[in-house]
């Protein structure tokens, strides 16, 4: 099949672009969070979506206008627990994220059990992204890299040693709070590509393929941006052509870079 | 002259437990303040009041004339940590990203002078000695080296205020010599106010000018000669502990 025919349906197209843009926001803001230990704040989102996904489908609306602000204040929450009350990362995304699952089955059962509305967002489908998702994503992107790039100074400070950076002046608690909101509307954006379940793949592995071979901080991010959005494009392609679900396409192709790469930095490390 | 730091009755507590009670003392420019006392005894604790880390229970403590909460001079201060070497070792920076984290942060599109930035940084890693490690992986440094590179993270903003909270730890004697001896330089040359915390009771007396020892509330503060000379401290620590301290004096 050709590459033109393929890029002909709308649905791809669509798929592609706010895949790639949806990829720069997650190996980007990936990288930051998986280097503060908190790599399972994607996981844990993930799971509240569920449970507001739930919620919007038993009230008739649009699950993506109910899941961004039930999303944003976990996210919140998660970091006010782990602030103010001294509970570990680990344990706040624990928390929040059971948290999320009691409620969406809770919601779901009343509502007349699992549907296949609700596998949908489980597994995702690159069928349902429309222009909104595209839009959104494209936005959100801008959003996040500007973010990064005014901020860059701060960002890099905080996330090396937040207490040292705290010692230098830096506002640690508005640059986390905006950290945070970005984060959670990825991970709503993020579902409509892979599904639930695999969110915090596209959050985890292309930072950690990147650790493999970032030779400084911003490089790091470059890679892991590479990876994501190489990820996305060949895993979309894979599936078409062998008729295979596109989220779990794009979590195997990632790791197949991560591999990659960690073979890459074992081969240096043997021959130099 | 305004004091550089400038406690008043200052208190501090952890969750419940008071570590520092009524703590009252100035600072002043030029001041070379060695910072000795126990383990637990609120060395680190002081410290962290002085940058906003930790609140004050009761009193307050300046820096600058500010309160840590309203500093506007945080590019006058350099700060070496205790605990640097819990960070993540796996952290893809180079020396060099981790030395210019002492610059203040700079909006990327107001003006950023790179140049500087760069003059900075060089002078730092060449002061501290690890020009030639520079491009290297903080991860794959030892951690004296690692030290090294925590130490040029607190001077490459040329601060006018140095706090180092036990800073030769980890590092061998010749480096700690050349350590001591450029910190000596910026007191003595630069004028910079040095705040450092110790457990090397032998050598403080070769460079600081003045001794804070503290105990959960001040024991002594004041100059060497009056420590040296003061029959309460003889007293509170026996007159071998004092006779250590200030053998090396001159
Ligand atoms: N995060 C914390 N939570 C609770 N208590 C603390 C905390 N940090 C320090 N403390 C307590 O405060 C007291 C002073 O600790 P601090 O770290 O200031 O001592 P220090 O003089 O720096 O000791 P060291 O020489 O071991 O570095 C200790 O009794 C310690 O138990
Ligand atoms: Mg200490």
């Amino acid at each position: 099949m050709d590459i033109l025919e393929f890029l002909s349906y709308g649905f791809i197209r669509r798929a592609m672009t706010a895949g790639s843009f949806i990829a720069v926001l997650c190996s980007v803001l990936g990288v930051l969070l998986v280097l503060r230990r908190l790599s399972l704040m994607g996981d844990g989102l993930a799971h509240v979506t569920f449970g507001s996904v739930a919620l919007g489908l038993a009230m008739k609306v649009y699950p993506l206008y109910v899941s961004i602000p039930v999303v944003m204040i976990s996210s919140v929450g998660i970091l006010k627990m782990i602030e103010r009350a001294g509970i570990y990362g680990d344990a706040a995304i624990g928390i929040v994220s059971s948290l999320g699952i009691a409620v969406g089955v809770v919601i779901a059962s009343a509502s007349g059990g699992l549907n296949v509305d609700i596998l949908s967002y489980l597994f995702g489908n690159i069928l349902s992204i429309g222009d909104a998702e595209v839009y959104i994503s494209m936005f959100l992107a801008a959003l996040v890299l500007l973010t990064i790039f005014f901020y860059f100074d701060e960002i890099f400070s905080m996330t090396f040693d937040e207490e040292f950076a705290k010692a230098s002046g830096i506002n640690v608690n508005r640059i986390n709070l905006i950290l945070a909101v970005l984060t959670s509307v990825t991970v709503v954006l993020t579902m409509r590509l892979v599904g639930i379940m695999l969110t915090s793949a596209l959050l985890i592995l292309p930072a950690v393929t990147a650790f493999q071979i970032g030779r400084g901080f911003k490089h790091t991010l470059f890679i892991a941006a590479a990876s994501g959005v190489t990820s996305v494009i060949t895993g979309i392609f894979v599936s078409f052509c062998l008729d295979l679900p596109a989220g779990a396409s794009i979590v195997l192709i990632n790791f197949a870079l991560f591999f990659a790469a960690f073979s890459l930095r074992r081969f240096n490390v043997f021959h130099g | 002259m305004q004091a550089v730091v400038s406690a008043q009755d200052f208190s501090c507590r952890h969750n419940s437990a008071e570590v520092l009670s009524d703590l009252s003392f100035e600072v002043g420019e030029g001041d070379y303040v060695a910072l000795v006392g126990p383990n637990g005894s609120g060395k680190t604790t002081l410290i962290k009041a002085m940058l906003g880390l930790i609140k004050a229970a009761k009193g307050c403590i300046r820096v600058f004339g500010y309160h840590p909460d309203e500093q506007e001079e945080w590019s006058k201060i350099g700060y070496l940590p205790q605990k640097h070497l819990s960070f993540n070792q796996g952290f893809p920076s180079t020396v060099r990203e981790i030395v210019g984290l002492g610059l203040p942060a700079k909006k990327t599109l107001s003006g950023r002078n790179r140049e500087a930035d760069i003059e900075a940084i060089d002078k730092a890693l060449e002061l501290t000695n690890i020009s030639d490690i520079s491009h290297k992986l903080i991860g794959d440094l030892s951690g004296g080296q690692q030290q090294r590179v925590f130490i040029a993270r607190a001077l490459v903003n040329e601060p006018k205020l140095l706090i180092l909270d036990e800073p030769t730890t980890a590092l061998d004697p010749e480096t700690r010599e050349n350590f001591f001896s450029l910190v000596n330089g910026l007191n003595k040359e630069k004028n910079v106010t040095v705040i450092f915390v110790t457990h090397d009771m032998g050598t403080i007396g070769k460079y600081a000018s003045k001794l804070l020892y503290l105990d959960k509330r001040i024991i002594f503060y004041g100059s060497f000669d009056e420590f040296c000379r003061s029959d309460s401290m003889a007293h509170f620590f026996g007159e071998s502990s004092q006779h250590i301290i200030c053998h090396k004096h001159n």
